[in-house]
């Protein structure tokens, strides 16, 4: 799927172009999920590249988009636009976003580098509720009221901009000898380490750079609900993009992005299901709950096929495109 | 003074709590290597199990009467034991040589679940735990307000650890844990049944976090089905600090973690971090302990061989 | 001439347990040196002391006349220093190809940003990596199966692939940990072979740290002999197969031919 990458951007670029051209018509309900379905792909892509490629089991990457959420949305409503175009405005929120988050990615990569698995997951999560606390606590953003975010600039095209280029990144990154790097850190560290591997500087960009397409993300989100609440991020926005990223298969892009995309639909579905009247009652209660069902998927999947639904990550056995000269 | 001997009482109690549940994380650790995530909602879970008990047994017992409420604690704690004995049975022991982030998502997702089911099954709003003593502050003291909750609190912990370490020390299981947890392979070839240990150890953990949940709802009688993850997420705290694997520690560091939680509420005019802060405090201690002291007050250390 | 790696006087205490003490030992340029003694004498604790795993307590290891004491394991990796596994560690979810091109990465010109913008120089640089990555690949036999994930090779295979990507850094010293372990006589036979072609083919230096004292009487030009952290022989391999502590250290616990 990611064999020209550079090709499939423009063309992922081009159709999100067009498509916003005709968007205006669609039934809000579904323009919502489609929108919706855009954020969640950047985020679980972003997540993929911490938690898959670099194996570093990260659980406080809603605490990264809150941190971008509310600086783009502070940013849009505290600064005064001047003359400049809104467009221009906006991504230079949604760039102020994403520089929070990734300095926050840089806060916590940087403690946690001597960590694994476990503990590494509880640190980040811990960081992530810290973000949240904080935030509960500024009340020039609401505190925990909630924040209204006046400006709704987030449309059909800027999202899919964001999660073309979310992948086209990552993708591109790992995919070269320097991308090696992420994947060799994870299989073993220690070997990383005397082929010569820099793993610090390795784990630190992941950590960075998934924390910038988290705030990227936030940006989007903030100006799409236009309204933001810090419990809104919590510990279980960590768990529902870390689902994705198990669902998909850890570092398998594609995979994941399928999942982001499934995970999206899902609950609308299940919203569906509860309401139908001629299935058993538990059945729809159950179907009104979608997180008792993610739940279960988590133990029946690392049970049963704990590389994720699609396979043993292609993306790695493909052999390189670079031919002899 | 005064004031500062209060806050010690009130985090001495709510340090006891927190020391119970760190001593399920800590145990399972030695032995497994890994960190049971769903641990907390195992004490949410014996906290519900207190509240739906309780109106029957005091009917049987007396109201308000020790009896009940001793009977009320072990009801709940075997329920949670054989709780924790199938959640392990069911979900962790097939994993048991799989890779640890395997085992860390399943444990998450186990914790995900009892959190979800408890929503549907006991309701997701909060519910007033019923009184099962008669709480008061007891007179004489002063200034100083010590409730009998207070007390009863530190007494059955008292009582549960000194109980924990009878157990661990004196009883064949007790000694099979400690032996697992030095080396399994030396101890399966001791003829120590591995399987038999390690649901002992599950069984005993999620008693005393049972225990944990009802003297927490005695103690601030309102419950609800996400009450577990932040007490959980402490406990394991505390179980670090105290070096994890380490079973006094875990007792030290929960005790620890409610007295310095306890004072930054307290004092929070005095040291400038505002009371709204302390839940943020046990995950500033846990990052502050893995970069100065990762294995913690009383561990030792844990070395990847190469 | 001063020789490439001198570790003087290096003690490393775990605890109470001192692992190595006082250890004297030199490899010069283009030397084949071996390292053996009982189980647990301390021979991979000196490998992980060369490689900046672990930190000696006291003393000094100098390479090509600099100290690396204190210096994280890739910087020494970087000086020139490669080194395989006792228990091989390959990158698992990698090929063969990927395994190699791993190692390459400390040779890189360009970065993360190259690798985003991948213009003709980047195109350039991975086609070059490429190449040589096949070049070593065919050197050792290991072509053909280029695309197999590495778990999925014979155990053989998987030593000579650990050795492989060592030599894609481009050492001047080689450290192997028990190469010739969990191999029957016909695999030894042919490591012993494939590592005196690599020091030649090469030209680097070799330490080998082996359990299997034939496969070191076979390579090595020169023996160190550690037991209990101690140096207790060094010489020749005739000298060494001589040397009555030597016998000793063996015949304690195994007979020195098959140990």
């Amino acid at each position: 799927m990611f064999e020209r990458p550079k090709t499939l951007f423009a063309v992922a670029v081009a159709l999100s172009f067009a498509v916003s051209k005709f968007s205006g018509g669609v039934n809000p309900y579904y323009y919502d999920i489609i929108l919706s379905i855009g954020i969640n792909i950047i985020l679980a892509v972003s997540l993929n590249l911490v938690n898959g490629h670099t194996g570093q089991f990260s659980l406080g990457h809603a605490g990264f988009m809150a941190a971008g959420a509310y600086t783009a949305a502070a940013f849009t409503t505290f600064v005064p636009p001047h003359h400049i175009a809104t467009t221009l405005f906006f991504l230079l929120a949604l760039f102020a976003g994403g520089l929070a988050a990734a300095l926050a990615g840089l806060a916590v990569g940087v403690p946690s580098l001597r960590l694994k698995g476990d503990y590494l997951a509880i640190v980040t999560l811990g960081f992530g509720q810290i973000i949240v606390v904080i935030l509960q606590n500024i009340d020039a953003v609401g505190a925990s009221r909630g924040f209204s975010v006046a400006s709704g600039y987030t449309n059909f095209f800027w999202t899919y901009f964001f999660a073309a280029l979310t992948v086209y990144v990552i993708v591109h990154l790992v995919d070269s000898t320097y991308g090696r790097g992420f994947l060799a850190v994870r299989d073993d560290e220690i070997a990383a380490d005397a082929m010569g591997i820099n793993t610090t500087k390795y784990k630190v960009v992941a950590f960075t750079l998934g924390a910038f397409f988290a705030g990227i993300a936030g940006g989007l989100y903030a100006h799409f609900k236009q309204f933001i609440s810090p419990d809104g991020f919590d510990f279980f926005k960590s768990v529902d993009i870390v689902v994705m990223v198990i669902l998909g298969g850890m570092g398998n892009t594609a995979g994941v992005i399928f999942a982001a995309v499934l995970l999206t639909i899902l609950p609308e579905w299940l919203r569906t299901v509860s309401g139908c009247t001629f299935l058993p009652h538990w059945l729809r209660d159950v179907a009104q709950n979608r997180m008792i069902l993610y739940s279960l998927l988590l133990i029946v999947l690392m049970l049963t096929r704990p590389q994720g639904l699609f396979g043993d990550a292609r993306l790695f056995r493909r052999t390189p495109k670079f031919k002899k000269p | 003074m005064t004031e500062f001997i209060q806050q010690l009482i009130n985090g001495l109690s709510l340090g006891a709590i927190y020391a119970l549940i760190a001593l399920g994380y800590t145990m399972v650790y030695g032995i497994l290597r890994f960190i049971n995530f769903a641990h907390g909602d195992v004490y949410m879970v014996g906290a519900y199990m207190g509240f739906y008990l309780a109106p029957s047994i005091m009917r049987g017992f007396g109201q308000k009467s020790i009896a009940s409420g001793i009977v009320i604690l072990v009801a709940a704690m075997a329920i949670c034991a054989a709780l924790g004995i199938v959640i392990e049975r069911l979900v962790y022991r097939p994993l048991r040589n799989r890779p640890k982030l395997t085992v860390l998502i399943t444990a998450i997702g186990v914790s995900l679940f009892l959190e979800n089911a408890g929503q549907y099954v006991f309701g997701p709003d909060p519910k007033a735990f019923p009184d099962i003593i008669n709480d008061h502050a007891i007179e004489g003291l002063g200034d100083l307000t010590v409730t009998v909750s207070q007390v009863l609190v530190l007494a059955v912990t008292v009582a549960l650890l000194l109980l924990l370490t009878w157990i661990v020390k004196k009883t064949k299981l007790g000694m099979a844990m400690r032996a697992l947890s030095f080396n399994p392979v030396a101890a399966s070839l001791m003829g120590i049944n591995n399987d038999v240990v390690i649901a002992f150890t599950f069984g005993l953990g999620s008693a005393l976090a049972a225990a944990a949940g009802i003297l927490f709802a005695i103690s601030y009688p309102s419950i609800d089905p996400l009450m577990g993850i932040l007490p959980g997420l402490k406990a394991f705290v505390a179980a670090v600090l105290g070096g994890i694997g380490n079973i006094p520690g875990a007792a030290l560091g929960g005790v620890l973690i409610g007295l310095v939680e306890t004072l930054v509420v307290g004092y929070s005019d005095t040291i400038h971090i505002p009371s709204t802060y302390r839940d943020a405090v046990a995950f500033a201690i846990l990052i502050l302990i893995l970069l100065f002291k990762p294995t913690g007050l009383l561990g030792a250390a844990d070395r990847e061989k190469v | 001439m001063n020789p490439l790696l001198e570790i003087r006087d290096c003690t490393v205490r775990f605890g109470g347990l001192k692992a190595v003490s006082e250890l004297n030992f030199a490899v010069g340029e283009g030397e084949l040196a071996g390292l053996i003694g009982p189980n647990g004498a301390g021979k991979t604790t000196v490998f992980n002391l060369i490689t900046g795993v672990y930190r000696p307590t006291s003393g000094d290891i100098r390479f090509a006349g600099k100290s690396v004491v204190g210096r994280r394991p890739y910087r020494i990796t970087a000086r020139g220093i490669a080194r395989t596994f006792q228990n091989i560690r390959l990158f698992a979810s990698l090929t063969v190809f990927e395994n190699v091109r791993a190692a390459f990465i400390m040779h890189l010109s360009h970065g993360i940003f190259h690798a985003l913008w991948r213009g003709p120089g980047f195109a350039r640089e991975e086609a070059r990596i490429d190449a040589q990555v096949m070049e070593l690949l065919e050197i050792f036999h290991l072509g053909e199966a280029r695309d197999a994930l590495c778990k999925s090779l014979p155990y053989g295979d998987q030593r000579r692939l650990e050795i492989v990507r060592a030599l894609a850094t481009r050492p001047k010293l080689l450290l192997l940990d028990e190469p010739a372990a969990g191999m029957n006589p016909t695999e030894k036979q042919e490591l012993m072979r494939l590592i005196r072609f690599t020091q030649e083919k090469f030209n680097i230096a070799v330490l080998l740290v082996e359990h299997d004292m034939r496969v070191v009487m076979g390579t090595c030009h020169r023996i160190a002999v550690l037991d209990y952290g101690v140096k207790i022989a060094e010489g020749a391999p005739d000298e060494i197969r001589k040397n009555p502590k030597v016998i000793e250290a063996y015949l304690g616990q195994e007979e020195p031919a098959h140990a």
